[in-house]
């Protein structure tokens, strides 16, 4: 339950942003981080930190999360405006500063609706009570003869009251608990589970919505930054003086990296200051500039992943899970089954690379950036410059796209660091190099699979091994090991009802920053763990649809304790969320039953099948290919998901299809060298993503009509894709892809 | 001094030899909704209409706009008035993050200002140049044929440089 805290409405409009016009309606706030900052300036009328209501009518519905392509900033607001009972027509959409008032704005993790979805509806039905009671003492009558509904509260009697004629009024009421409210039942639902458009639509149709680079500030500069090509490095020597000769170059400014683990800092850099972004570019073109070695800068990522696929086929690891003797089945068996898998380092190459616009005023920082976690940005910046965080303003842009790279503020810190130094506006601007040279990559993963199967071609025990810079070497640079939350992704959590199974991870330790993308561990162990099933399946002659099924086995919640291992589920209980093998057979069924699975097809041609269950959602998704003349084609993609409850089924649908094309992309393309310890890529040409030309003619999901909890949307489309396609492949040629990407292998 | 027009309007721009035109128009004229994606010709973010012709402006230095006409994706429509293509865009849903997109439309007029009744293969080749990391193809291709169909429509007529999107 959430405690009420009170606050002055003065600070919360200062902490909001909110339009000085609007009244403000009594408040829910997720009490505990508000009252770590705020609890001790707590006082006045009670507000809802989430909804404001204009005279006119008008009602401002606060979006905390980042917009990067997902809708979130439409979907959380008509969850709110649904309950209210509010007219989505007199709906104004305001996005928050960052502030740990609003709870987690961390936009990652697939995590906005299935986190906030009641406290959306909360905020939303405590505001209509509010203009419920408002209307009843106006009336002088009792609040159960009135009844709000589209931006009215009606009586009984026929009289009607509009939400702005009782704004004032509301304002005053009791703010009622969210635990006594009642919310609506679904045959009540206006907007949840309909197809709203994005409220951001027409204005990115037209050119007019503003992402990161689009802000300006008077007297802003502009910076480009020359970075350290390895991890580590450190500026040896530089000469600037052909750069400060460049027409339009103010200045170059050394960088400095802190010591210690990369975490959200800036990388070491050299930056050319000027008064527009092309001069910036051409200053930078001229520096000179020596790096010093460190001990990542011979780091070979092909040798490196050579020697991690050696270390997991040849020997035991950390055991992690652990059910029989796989050891004592494995000597036993009639028929013993082995591959190796890897995937390459994966860049996110969203199309707007970071960026940030800071100004340094007094004792304070203000930034303008497109971060999908703007209390990240206002803590590296508030620990980069010394300051409170209270003393650090971000502004969240749009994003053009996020992947998981814009919620780590390393270029915000920049921004603001040269903004301290400059004095003035700064602008720090990526361009696509840097974007692809610099980012927290994807790891690379080697990955060992080893079963045994029985006369009936039933698998009797499974073995998986893998070694992956783990994601917490970026942030401790000790770490060198897959830890329970990083299996559970997949790899740990295999959902599979054989009699013995035995986890393992070996070290490999990080020479880049490691970061998340889209899916995240998913990615690689998706592959490896479905592309391993398929081969099973063939090893055995069985299909691999109902090899699937009897590899799931019997309808039950899965329960990892006993194993040993710690699952960590996406963050959430596993009773509230437990994984349940009835539901992830059903995305496989109803997926095979919507294609002509087992069709007879020309040679060349041929379909796969993968299924997951990551974020929470249940996902399977099949891929029909052709291969002639060493040419690879995806011609059809098919997803099935089951997310739970659905709020705006268009976007679902969308991040199917974003998810599965993103999926597409790694499949076929994606893939990120280290020579000498600096990435080989650097642009789209050579690092490519899908274009029109790759995406199938036909791309289809389907989502399952579901009353359950709502669970994750914007990543869970991505893990199955890789190994439907190589698994297509194999059905279409006879030849197992184990590595990624596809265009090793063919052309694409 | 370069003079050219842009959406329709005489502009003169001092700026530094080889500037492209991407950043003179949003550096210095302020016009941001083309966008900056990659600065070699290889995502198509930056499309403007030059001469009536799809162009990458990351790639077009300020030399070579003297006197030429450009029209950018704010003078193609509005949110009240948006072109055809546009609003076949705005039915279509086609936007996730939108980063793209700006360049998306002005490829897609400047194609169908040339061919109302297009293949499949002739827009999969006429959008190729165009990336989006969302992924929103399956969307571009259906918007583009919505936009043939409304193009095509006998009482309309279409001219990329001066239709407002009313035909
Ligand atoms: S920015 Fe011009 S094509 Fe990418
Ligand atoms: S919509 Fe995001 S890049 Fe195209």
């Amino acid at each position: 339950m959430n405690p009420v805290v009170r606050l002055s409405r003065r600070r919360f409009l200062a902490l909001t942003g909110v339009s000085a016009s609007g009244l403000l309606l009594g408040g829910l706030v997720s009490g505990e981080s508000y009252a770590a900052t705020h609890g001790s300036e707590a006082s006045g009328q009670r507000l809802n930190l989430f909804v404001s209501l204009l005279e006119d009518g008008t009602v401002e519905i606060i979006a905390h999360r980042s917009e990067m392509g997902t809708g979130i900033r439409t979907s959380l607001p008509q969850v709110v405006a649904d309950e209210m009972e509010a007219d989505w027509a007199r709906v104004k959409v305001v996005q928050a500063l960052g502030d740990a008032a609003y709870g987690s704005q961390n936009t990652d993790g697939s995590r906005s609706i299935r986190n906030f979805y009641t406290t959306m509806r909360q905020m939303g039905a405590a505001a209509k009570q509010m203009l419920e009671a408002a209307a009843a003492e106006r009336w002088g009558v009792p609040l159960e003869q009135c009844r709000a509904e589209q931006h009215r509260v009606l009586h009984s009697d026929g009289r009607a009251l509009g939400f702005g004629e009782l704004a004032a009024a509301a304002a005053q009421q009791e703010v009622p608990d969210p635990a006594a409210l009642t919310l609506k039942s679904r045959e009540q639902f206006r907007y949840i589970g309909r197809d709203v458009p994005m409220v951001d639509l027409h204005d990115i149709t037209t050119g007019k919505a503003v992402y990161g680079a689009d802000v300006t500030l008077p007297d802003m500069v502009y910076a480009s930054i020359e970075r350290t090509p390895h991890l580590g490095g450190r500026i040896a020597s530089y000469d600037g003086t052909a750069a400060r000769k460049v027409r339009g170059v103010l200045d170059v400014v050394e960088l400095k990296a802190p010591e210690g683990a990369p975490g959200f800092n800036n990388v070491e850099g050299l930056a050319v200051i000027a008064r527009n972004t092309w001069s910036a570019l051409k200053g930078r073109k001229a520096l000179q500039v020596k790096w010093t070695p460190s001990e990542h800068s011979e780091h070979n990522s092909e040798a490196y992943l050579d020697a991690l696929q050696e270390k997991v086929r040849s020997g035991p690891g950390q055991v992690a899970r652990e059910r029989g003797d796989v050891d004592a089945a494995l000597a036993t068996a009639g028929k013993v089954i082995e591959a190796g898998y890897r995937t390459p380092y994966l860049a996110h190459a969203p199309m707007e690379p970071p960026v940030t616009i800071a100004v340094v005023r007094g004792e304070g920082c203000e930034l303008w950036a497109p971060t999908q976690n703007p209390q990240a940005t206002q803590a590296a910046v508030a620990a980069a410059l010394g300051l409170d965080k209270a003393m650090v303003k971000v502004h969240v842009t749009l994003l053009g796209g996020g992947f998981g790279r814009k919620s780590k503020p390393d270029f915000s810190v920049e921004a603001a660091r040269l903004a301290a130094h400059v004095g003035k506006p700064v602008q720090v601007a990526w361009t696509r190099g840097d974007d692809i040279r610099h980012d927290y990559y994807h790891s690379c993963s080697a990955m060992f699979l080893r079963a045994a199967l029985d006369e009936e071609g039933n698998t009797t025990a499974w073995l998986a091994r893998q070694a992956t810079p783990p994601i917490g070497s970026t942030f401790d640079t000790s770490v060198n090991l897959m830890e329970d939350g990083d299996l559970s992704q997949t790899f740990g959590s295999v959902p599979f009802a054989v009699p013995n199974l035995r986890v393992e991870s070996h070290e490999a330790p990080a020479h880049t920053r490691i970061g998340w993308l889209r899916s995240v561990y998913n990615i690689p162990f998706a592959f490896g763990v479905c592309s391993f099933v398929d081969e099973l399946a063939h090893a055995a002659g069985r299909d691999p649809a109902e090899y699937w099924e009897a590899m799931i086995g019997e309808d039950r919640h899965l329960d990892f304790a006993p194993e040993g291992f710690e699952f960590s589920n996406y963050g959430r209980p596993i009773a509230e969320y437990p994984y349940d093998t009835a539901r992830l057979k059903n995305v496989l069924r109803t997926l095979v039953a919507n294609i002509p699975w087992g069709e007879k097809l020309p040679a060349g041609q041929g379909w796969g099948l993968a299924v997951t269950r990551s974020f929470l959602s249940y996902v399977a998704v099949a891929s029909k290919v052709s291969v002639a003349d060493g040419k690879l084609q995806v011609l059809e993609m098919h997803g099935v998901i089951d997310a739970g409850t659905v709020v705006n089924p268009d976007r679902v649908q969308a991040q199917m299809e974003g998810g599965m094309i993103f999926g597409l992309s790694v499949a076929l393309l994606g893939q990120i060298d280290f020579e000498g310890g600096a990435v080989k890529q650097s642009n789209y040409h050579d690092y490519p993503v899908a274009r029109i030309q790759h995406t199938p003619k036909t791309i289809r999901s389907h989502i399952v009509p579901s009353e359950a909890l709502p669970a994750g949307v914007g990543e869970p489309g991505v893990p199955p894709v890789a190994p439907s396609i190589a698994n297509a492949v194999f059905a279409a040629t006879g030849k197992r892809i184990r590595e990624l990407p596809l265009s090793q292998h063919f052309s694409v | 001094m370069t003079s050219f027009t842009l959406n329709g309007a005489a502009v003169e721009v001092e700026v530094p030899e080889g500037m492209p035109l991407l950043w003179v128009l949003r550096d210095e004229l302020g016009l941001v909704g083309t966008k900056y994606g990659c600065g070699i010709a290889q995502c198509g973010a930056c499309t403007v209409l030059f001469n009536g012709q799809a162009m990458r402006s990351c790639q077009l230095p300020i030399s070579a706009v003297a006197g030429a006409e450009v029209l950018t994706i704010e003078g193609l429509g509005t949110p009240d008035d948006p072109h055809p293509v546009q609003q076949a865009w705005i039915d279509e849903q086609v936007a996730q993050c939108g980063y793209c997109q700006s360049g998306q439309v002005m490829q897609a007029a400047w194609f169908l200002s040339n061919n109302t009744d297009p293949s499949d293969a002739e827009i999969d080749a006429a959008m190729a140049g165009n990336l989006c990391r969302c992924g929103t193809y399956p969307r571009i291709r259906q918007a583009v044929r919505r936009a043939a169909e409304m193009l095509a429509a006998p009482v309309q007529t279409f001219d990329p440089l001066t239709d407002s999107g009313e035909g």
